[in-house]
């Protein structure tokens, strides 16, 4: 009780992130326990730390828990439709190249309602950061089964199970084209900083996923608290850079791998639109 | 800490100090500082805040060591720690 009032009188330093985030909106709807807020704040700490002007960087979201990011910034950013925050994002780089784009967005959006727009953007090599919080359910909407849900767990509409395979993101985004892969877990935040930093600087299309709990709507029916979600981050993972896009499957019964997956180096969408339609 | 084998510079190595601070009406309390402090220095407080948690407080003050994981961790932006200047020390 002091030290607020004192944080509020001066006579305490403030919190590092606070000219970062519109602190009159906090505390954010974010639940006790989701990851979100994390991967977020990590985020924040790698444009703080890449040295970027912060003048050129913009957030872009979509729908979803992880949608609301974007209202939490206080830099420009833009919550979009559903989906949709690839697209807008590709217009904004598009129609002002100097600007730094960061998409942070959940795994529903981007690659369910917006996976078509994902693949489409890192074929074109796009310059984008895309920051993707699988929490492996849709919970913003009440728990139902996503298209990264895990073989056979729980949610309110798959009672019994999963019936489906769900998606490997690192390989996907791999296989269409992605310049920069990596993948962390919020229990991996020093790691995850770092890789957000270097995605930002990365010219291409760059893709970090980001494992968080969802203590609420996955945790409750799959009888994780989110504390023992960590635990299984922290017990049941395994950092392997570089390792093969295929044995990138999240199945937290086998050991689920972490790291930097890609790194290479391939021509952006405006240099090529550049080299071939303005001719100088 | 526990070593199992203490380092030979164990002496030499200055330890950073550091002082948490927490902003109690943002807290949430789901428990990542109190269970992932490197040096156990958070518990669970009995009062609460605005929203009606229990947000932790700091037990061992000086064993702090300033690592920042309680600030990164913090889905919640109300924990942090600042370093103190150990100019007394000889």
């Amino acid at each position: 009780m002091s030290l607020t009032a004192l944080a509020k009188n001066g006579a305490v330093p403030d919190h590092p992130l606070e000219d970062l985030i519109r602190s009159d909106r906090i505390p954010h709807i974010w639940c006790p326990g989701c990851g979100i807020g994390t991967a977020f704040a990590a985020c924040l700490s790698a444009m703080k730390a890449s040295g970027i002007d912060l003048q050129t960087i913009c957030m872009v979201s979509g729908i979803g828990c992880s949608g609301r990011a974007a209202g939490y910034v206080k830099l420009d950013s833009f919550h979009t439709t559903h989906g949709r925050a690839i697209p807008f994002a590709t217009g904004l780089k598009l129609g002002n190249p100097k600007l730094n784009v960061v998409v942070f967005s959940g795994d529903g959006d981007l690659f369910a309602i917006g996976g078509n727009h994902f693949i489409h953007a890192a074929r074109r090599n796009i310059d984008l950061t895309v920051i993707c919080l699988n929490n492996l359910n849709y919970g913003m909407t009440g728990g139902q089964v996503a298209a990264t849900t895990p073989f056979l767990a729980r949610t309110t509409t798959t009672p019994a199970g999963n019936p489906e395979a769900p998606f490997n993101l690192p390989l996907l985004a791999w296989a269409a084209g992605a310049t920069y892969v990596a993948r962390w877990t919020i229990l991996h935040t020093r790691e995850l900083t770092e890789c957000i930093q270097k995605a930002m600087k990365k010219s291409g299309f760059s893709f970090v996923e980001v494992l968080g709990p969802c203590p609420v709507n996955y945790g409750r029916r799959n009888k994780e608290k989110s504390l023992q979600t960590l635990k299984l981050y922290q017990e049941q993972t395994i950092i392997r850079n570089n390792a093969d896009p295929t044995d990138l499957e999240v199945d937290f019964s086998k050991k689920v791998v972490l790291g930097e997956f890609v790194d290479k180096e391939r021509s952006t969408c405006i240099e090529n639109y550049d080299k071939t339609c303005r001719l100088m | 800490m526990d070593y199992w084998r203490k380092p030979l510079d164990a002496e030499e190595i200055n330890v950073s100090q550091g002082e948490v601070h927490i902003i109690e009406d943002r807290c949430k309390g789901c428990g990542y500082c109190i269970e992932f402090c490197p040096k156990d220095i958070l518990a669970f407080s009995i009062r609460f805040n605005k929203k009606g948690y229990h947000p932790p407080e700091v037990v061992g003050t000086e064993k702090c060591v300033n690592c920042h994981y309680c600030e990164i961790i913090c889905p919640e932006f109300a924990i942090y720690s600042v370093e103190i200047s150990t100019a007394k020390e000889g």
